[in-house]
């Protein structure tokens, strides 16, 4: 049995130690917002938290995350920046690759000291667009940015 | 309006003989047919359904693969219908017969044709149930119909100050005709069309709770994986099947034509029972095939008859007449679609019944295919489409929808067939290669007198569309070159008015499947044109905007995307040493686009730096701007990485390129600046999904010519490529 902390519940699951992390979020627990695309690690589709750092799903196994936070697309509240910029700038079309990249993008936005818009974007030519949504991401990154700011602002 | 769709004809057509007094509803599994006493909703067509409780919802045909449109399908309805937006939800259709697009002859999601295609007839749609709507209240009020008005989800008497929402008059509405032809609302009464509107699937995707193909669950579900011969043409001559079985998880081994599939209690199980596999391939149809030998084959067969497809006037002797003669050859490679979603199906087939989860841009094709590999009547199998992780043209071939079906009719269970990456790239129907012989000549005053143009192809038509291969011509390998004759009037060739045209064709019999990749031959066969038009500015000595507009004489939507587009990049202002600026335009689909791009060049290493592409489009009447100008920047994007990067490797008579490590496609970047300027224009509505691909990748090519001095001839402009015609 393989204990997981995923979005802060914790699972047990019956797997062999090797088994990346990708199928068993999407396939034991049901999250399948994690997406499969290239499995190498070259796309970022299958982009998830651990402890706080944006990691390829698919190139880590449950083994080497067994007492790690893992937090995944749906773990990321509906009210967080980066979500609620992707749906005002209207960035995704498909949408398959857009829960790898929200998260990359959250990931970078946590970082401390934070980021400029210009630093996050130069960190994501290891996600994989293939519909092109490349300039809204770039839009969404920026108004993430501003979101976060005026929420530090209020508080 | 098709007859099909009036609920009238569908009962005529269908049922009369049934003797029936019945309405037709919607279901998810098709229609459904009701007695009068158990109407309880208002349906007058396939494509909307109001129910009492003040909801309406709307069917939407096309398969949703981030162009929008299930959104802008829904806004046409909802205008007419003069529908509250916020009581519609918006459904995806299943596979039927009153979903067929009205232009294609099919429920397909193809040829930029969902809304040029549906624009008309759900106008119709939607102004018939206003029409009826109003027919109701006016009866109920017992006025005239034309002091009744529908505003807003509900009727409005304004002399009595009365209304009732089309919910309190659905079941009403529901019992009277359909009328073949309702008026529809005047451009300036639109209330949704031509405004923005935020996408309705862009919260669901956002959160990561939309369904793509491979999110299908079902119970018992069994997940297959193929192995797949290495070599075009390989049969297997040997495999284990017991070691396969022997991995933890691994229920069955099924050999089918298209290889070997392992089926297993999960993905991880089947994929380490596929490696155990260990299948010994024979060496397939031409092992020696790689790069060098296709690009010689295609080379090589421009020598040969060919068969002709255009002949006006007489090109040869205007050519041999001609004060200046150009002739120049030009390659363009295979390039792969590589969708984000790899291919993949759900299927569950029982004795009597087949359903099908697919992410298909094909609903008739992939039910026709999943009647056939079921053995099970057409009203039996029912297809479900999930949202697709891209489509580009790859997912309106439903193979592995074939596939799916036919493993789990093998073993007794719902399958869930998953392609890997590998096989996706490897698989793949891939943008047909193409080599291109052009000659021309032009006048002492440098206009353009004749235009002879050979083209070598694989057939695209063979593996996704018999109909479009006749008499030795490729009709997919014309788009952008010529029309086909009985075609659908499609303006989809040349633009230029050249006095004197040949154009021939021959088929390459290299074994490589190609399809439709997004804008289909538009985009190599714009690439070769439009290089070629500014070699023959070069020729004339004139500037390459001034000799297009002179060419395309009176073809003034051409005309006027180039001024625009020209105007607003600032053509002819100067630019930087090292920089270049370069031109481009293409109609297809019923849209005219013209592109100018900006690049620098690096002659240390050969990089290509794209700055800026402005872009302007004619597509006639706008449904929903944004999602139109996404899909203007995305287009532009992957017609950057053809122009930059993609080029399929071949080697040992198979498919080298495997990931996104060794197939290359756009990222972050080395994204420019893209500005879309949508030129208004009351013409006949155009598509929009596919049209920013063609002129992007020759506004590059001309952009480096103009930086360099030199002309490279074929895509992509790699850095070796570059070096090379560089030295």
């Amino acid at each position: 049995m393989i204990s997981l902390h995923v979005n802060g519940k914790v699972h047990q699951v019956d797997v062999s130690k090797d088994t990346p992390l990708l199928w068993v979020l999407r396939d034991y627990l049901n999250l399948k917002g994690t997406k499969y695309s290239c499995g190498i690690g070259e796309c970022g589709s299958c982009t998830v938290h651990i402890d706080g750092k944006a990691v390829r799903s698919c190139m880590i196994s449950v083994g080497e995350v067994q007492r790690k936070k893992i937090t995944t697309i749906e773990g990321l509240p509906e009210n967080h920046p980066v979500k609620k910029a992707w749906i005002k700038e209207q960035v995704v079309q498909c949408g398959y690759c857009q829960p790898g990249v929200i998260m990359q993008v959250a990931a970078l936005l946590s970082q401390k000291p934070a980021l400029n818009a210009d630093q996050v974007i130069t960190k994501m030519d290891d996600v994989i667009c293939r519909c092109g949504t490349y300039p809204r991401i770039k839009k969404g990154i920026k108004t993430a940015i501003q979101m976060t700011k005026k929420e530090v602002k209020k508080s | 309006m098709t007859t099909s769709m009036t609920r009238r004809a569908f009962l005529k057509g269908s049922l009369a003989a049934a003797g029936l007094t019945i309405g037709v509803s919607v279901t998810p599994f098709g229609h459904r047919l009701l007695n009068a006493s158990e109407i309880d909703s208002f349906s007058p067509n396939a494509f909307f359904k109001i129910t009492p409780d003040n909801k309406v919802a709307i069917f939407v045909a096309n398969s949703e693969m981030g162009q929008g449109v299930l959104t802008s399908l829904s806004m046409i309805i909802a205008e007419e219908l003069e529908a509250d937006w916020s009581r519609v939800s918006v459904k995806q259709a299943p596979a039927a017969d009153p979903f067929k697009n009205p232009i294609i002859g099919g429920q397909v999601t193809v040829a930029s044709a969902s809304v040029r295609g549906f624009y008309d007839a759900l106008r119709k749609a939607g102004a018939a149930g206003r029409a009826m709507l109003i027919k109701a209240s006016a009866e109920t009020w017992k006025v005239p119909e034309d002091e009744c008005k529908a505003f807003m989800g509900t009727v409005k008497h304004a002399k009595s100050g009365r209304s009732l929402t089309y919910g309190q008059l659905c079941l009403k509405a529901a019992k009277l005709q359909v009328p073949e032809n309702p008026p529809i609302k005047n451009e300036n009464e639109f209330r949704y069309l031509g405004k923005p509107m935020p996408r309705v699937d862009v919260p669901e995707k956002v959160a990561g709770k939309a369904v793509y193909g491979l999110d299908v669950t079902l119970k018992d579900l069994q997940y297959a994986v193929i192995a797949r011969p290495p070599a075009y043409g390989a049969k297997p001559l040997s495999f284990d099947p017991k070691a396969a079985e022997q991995v933890k998880g691994v229920e069955k081994v099924v050999q089918i034509s298209q290889g070997v599939a392992v089926c297993a209690k999960s993905v991880e199980a089947a994929l380490k029972g596929r490696a155990a596999l260990k299948v010994n391939w024979d060496k397939g149809a031409l092992p020696e095939m790689d790069n060098s030998s296709i690009e010689k084959s295609l080379a090589e067969d421009l020598n040969k008859p060919m068969v002709s497809v255009v002949n006006t006037g007489d090109a040869k002797k205007a050519i041999a007449e001609a004060a200046k003669k150009v002739e120049a050859n030009y390659f363009v490679p295979f390039v792969a679609h590589a969708t984000m979603e790899p291919m993949n199906c759900t299927a569950n087939v029982t004795d009597d019944r087949c359903d099908v989860w697919a992410p298909t841009q094909a609903q008739t094709g992939s039910h026709m295919l999943a009647s056939k590999a079921s053995g099970l009547p057409k009203e039996k199998v029912h297809v479900h489409t999930t949202f697709l992780g891209c489509g580009l043209g790859r997912r309106a071939k439903p193979d592995y929808v074939v596939e799916a079906v036919t493993i789990s009719k093998a073993l007794g269970k719902p399958v869930k067939l998953m392609w890997t990456r590998e096989e996706d790239i490897k698989y793949d129907y891939f943008r047909a290669a193409g080599s291109h012989r052009i000659e021309a000549g032009l006048d002492a005053q440098g206009q353009l007198i004749g235009w002879s143009h050979k083209l070598v192809s694989p057939s695209i038509a063979k593996e996704t569309n018999p109909a479009q291969l006749k008499d030795g011509i490729d009709w997919f390998c014309m788009w952008g070159l010529a029309d086909r004759p009985e075609s659908y009037g499609w303006n989809n060739r040349i633009q230029y008015e050249i006095p004197n045209l040949s154009i021939e064709f021959l088929l390459s019999p290299l074994p490589i499947p190609c399809g439709p990749w997004r804008s289909v031959q538009n985009g190599p066969n714009a690439f070769v044109i439009e290089s070629f038009i500014d070699e023959l500015a070069h020729a004339a000595g004139k500037d390459p905007l001034e000799f297009r507009l002179q060419t395309l004489k009176g073809n003034m939507r051409a005309r006027r995307v180039l001024e625009t587009v020209a105007e607003k990049a600032g053509w002819g202002k100067p630019i930087s040493k090292g920089e270049g600026r370069g031109i481009a335009q293409h109609a297809c689909f019923g849209s005219y686009v013209a592109e100018v791009a900006e690049i620098s060049v690096n002659k240390n290493n050969g990089t290509i730096k794209v700055h800026r592409i402005v872009v302007a489009v004619d597509c006639g009447p706008v449904v929903n701007p944004d999602p139109l100008v996404a899909q203007i920047e995305g287009a532009v994007i992957i017609s950057l990485g053809t122009a930059l990067k993609e080029e399929v490797k071949f080697a040992n008579g198979g498919v080298k390129s495997a990931n996104f490590d060794d197939y290359n496609v756009m990222r972050m970047s080395e994204v420019p600046e893209i500005e879309v300027h949508i030129v208004k224009s009351n013409e006949k509505i155009g598509g929009i999904g596919e049209v920013g691909v063609p002129p992007a990748a020759p506004a590059v090519a001309n952009a480096f010519f103009n930086a360099t001095g030199v002309r490279i001839r074929r895509i992509p402009l790699t850095p070796k490529i570059v070096m090379d015609a560089l030295k």
